[in-house]
């Protein structure tokens, strides 16, 4: 398999230039500032409950109150930073010309493709690694259930592969960074929010439209729920754009 | 090992290639001569399996570049016009990737990027950033890349460009070190570097291929007669007439007086030497003889009448000796 140099180049490109740290930076700061702002809520909340058991909140649970929408906050911050790792997989290359000595290697175009996916899902790996700080802070200050966290964690990896798999194909189709950053970020953004028209609409439509939406499957996952469906519908989303990717590269090969 | 037949391509309405055939036996350098947007990098292209052919087969070591376009991948090393490289990485870390995605394996891996950082004369920038690097730098990086690997044949767009007098001399000993071994085609609009690189020219004009062969050759068919110019002091007006006369001798061009004597361009057949004839006519008469020399027909007259199509008359090589002579 030839797709191992191709994988270690990109991660040397990553880490080389300041794209990766970048990245890291923000993405941990702003994730950050919403841990400690919802898990300030949460012991401001079960403080009151304490004092003030007549008002309920005996079912105040931390994996539910903090963990959980700290899972949703984290899936619309990527929503903005996966484009900007996986813009300039292929447009870079493409705008460079080394695109040309690229395919002029002894390399299938799948293993091009499999090297460069496989980069850009390490480093969100290693992203999400950082993250599992907030958890640790958490079971350092009570006692948490730890199978929900799992969960969502792995809704949050399945969440990245699509979105990374979506953003690798669109640099695929074009040469300009620019494009590749801001057309991933669009449609990603259009899939987030077509389940929000399934409020209004009704029957199979409304069904077709909640089940097209990505922050929905990511729901079930939050709860400590794997769901047939909802893995379908991650795995199904990376086949198919990796699969489109794969044609873009071979088109190339016979479209000149 | 290279066997290009009635290669055409096509971008949209644009034919940039146009029927192109040729061949380029083992162990050859070939080079490949045009103007600019002549064919030769879209020729390139689709040698190194970059790029389809609109018409027309190309094969490589036997492979054909369209159906077979990893068996032949594999046996190429490709440098592209401009050598396109990842200004991110550093030239050992980039060569290394470059030797291991062409198959070198791991123990291999480490000398092979050595020898070519050696033979391409970049050891000594194997840790800067590629992009830090001089075009010239950049250039040889290029060809380093293309030599991992050992490769059959090689592809090379331009090599020389970018490098000055001193690394021209040196990347171009280093190709012509590469015959025998390699087969080797590259592109140039330098016309000297076809002379001391290649063993073989094909020249391409406006996608189509005017002339091939040997750069003798091409001159034998383009000047069928060898050019001699004579000076002579004190024989004047009698000068031309007594030349034309000498067997052998099939056209005389007067050139214009100079140092006090009178010039002639002596046009003669190639089988017949008669220089010794023109001695002797000097001596005879008693003039005195100034200059006796053969007018060299390069291989850039064979390309500017290939290239401009146009028929050489001896009064246009007259006016190109004088304007010779005047530098």
């Amino acid at each position: 398999m030839r797709w191992l140099p191709v994988f270690k180049k990109e991660m040397r490109l990553y880490f080389g230039s300041p794209v990766a740290y970048v990245v890291f930076t923000f993405f941990l700061v702003i994730s950050g500032w919403f841990f400690s702002q919802i898990f300030l809520f949460y012991s401001d909340a079960s403080m009151r409950s304490f004092m003030q058991p007549q008002f309920g909140g005996q079912n105040l649970n931390v994996v539910d109150n903090v963990m959980r929408p700290l899972f949703t906050n984290m899936s619309v911050v990527l929503l903005f930073f996966i484009p900007m790792l996986t813009m300039r997989l292929f447009a870079e290359e493409k705008k460079s010309g080394t695109m040309e000595l690229l395919l002029t290697y002894p390399v299938r175009d799948g293993e091009v493709l499999a090297g460069k996916y496989l980069a850009a899902l390490t480093l969100y790996l290693i992203l999400l690694g950082l993250t599992l700080l907030y958890p640790g802070l958490v079971a350092y200050f009570t006692r948490v259930e730890w199978g929900p966290i799992m969960t969502g964690y792995l809704g949050l990896i399945l969440t990245g592969a699509v979105f990374l798999a979506v953003g690798v194909l669109i640099s695929s189709l074009t040469e300009n960074q620019i494009v590749a950053g801001f057309g991933t970020f669009g449609v990603l953004l259009a899939f987030w929010v077509i389940g929000w028209g399934a409020e209004f609409a009704g029957g199979a439509t409304r069904t077709v439209l909640q089940y097209l939406s990505i922050g929905d499957h990511l729901e079930g996952f939050t709860r400590g729920l794997i769901d047939t469906k909802d893995l379908v519908y991650y795995v199904t989303g990376v086949a198919l754009a990796l699969f489109f990717t794969l044609r873009s590269l071979e088109s190339k090969r016979w479209r000149g | 090992m290279i066997q290009v037949d009635n290669l055409t391509k096509r971008y949209g309405p644009v034919t940039a290639i146009h029927d192109v055939s040729f061949n380029v036996d083992k162990g050859r350098i070939v080079g490949f001569l045009g103007p600019n947007g002549a064919g030769k990098s879209t020729t390139m292209k689709i040698l190194s399996c970059f790029m389809p052919a609109s018409g027309g087969t190309a094969r490589v070591a036997g492979f054909d570049v369209f159906s077979q376009s990893l068996e032949v991948r594999r046996r190429i090393g490709y440098l592209p016009e401009n050598a396109p490289l990842y200004p991110d990485l550093s030239v050992a870390a980039y060569l290394d990737f470059v030797a291991e995605i062409k198959g070198v394996s791991r123990p291999a891996r480490r000398g092979r990027v050595a020898d070519v950082m050696e033979r391409c004369f970049i050891g000594d920038m194997q840790n800067r950033l590629i992009g830090k690097l001089s075009k010239g730098y950049r250039q040889r990086v290029g060809l380093a890349q293309a030599l991992l690997g050992d490769p059959e044949v090689l592809i090379l767009d331009e090599p020389t460009i970018g490098l000055d007098p001193r690394q021209i001399a040196e990347i171009r000993a280093l190709i012509r070190s590469l015959a025998g071994q390699h087969t080797v085609i590259l592109s140039t609009h330098i016309l000297p570097e076809v002379s001391m690189v290649c063993d073989g020219v094909v020249i391409i004009n406006r996608g189509r291929i005017v002339a091939q062969g040997t750069e003798s050759e091409l001159v034998q068919q383009a000047f069928p007669t060898a050019r001699i110019e004579l000076r002579v002091a004190g024989a004047g007006a009698e000068l031309a007439p007594a030349v034309g006369a000498i067997p052998g001798v099939v056209g005389v061009q007067p050139l214009a007086a100079r140092d006090g004597g009178a010039g002639v361009l002596v046009e003669a057949a190639r089988d017949r030497d008669v220089r010794p004839e023109l001695v002797r006519l000097v001596t005879g008469k008693g003039w005195t003889l100034q200059e006796l020399h053969p007018v060299g027909m390069s291989l850039e007259e064979v390309f500017i009448r290939a290239v401009a199509g146009e028929q050489e008359s001896p009064e246009a090589v007259a006016a190109a000796v004088e304007t010779e002579e005047a530098r």
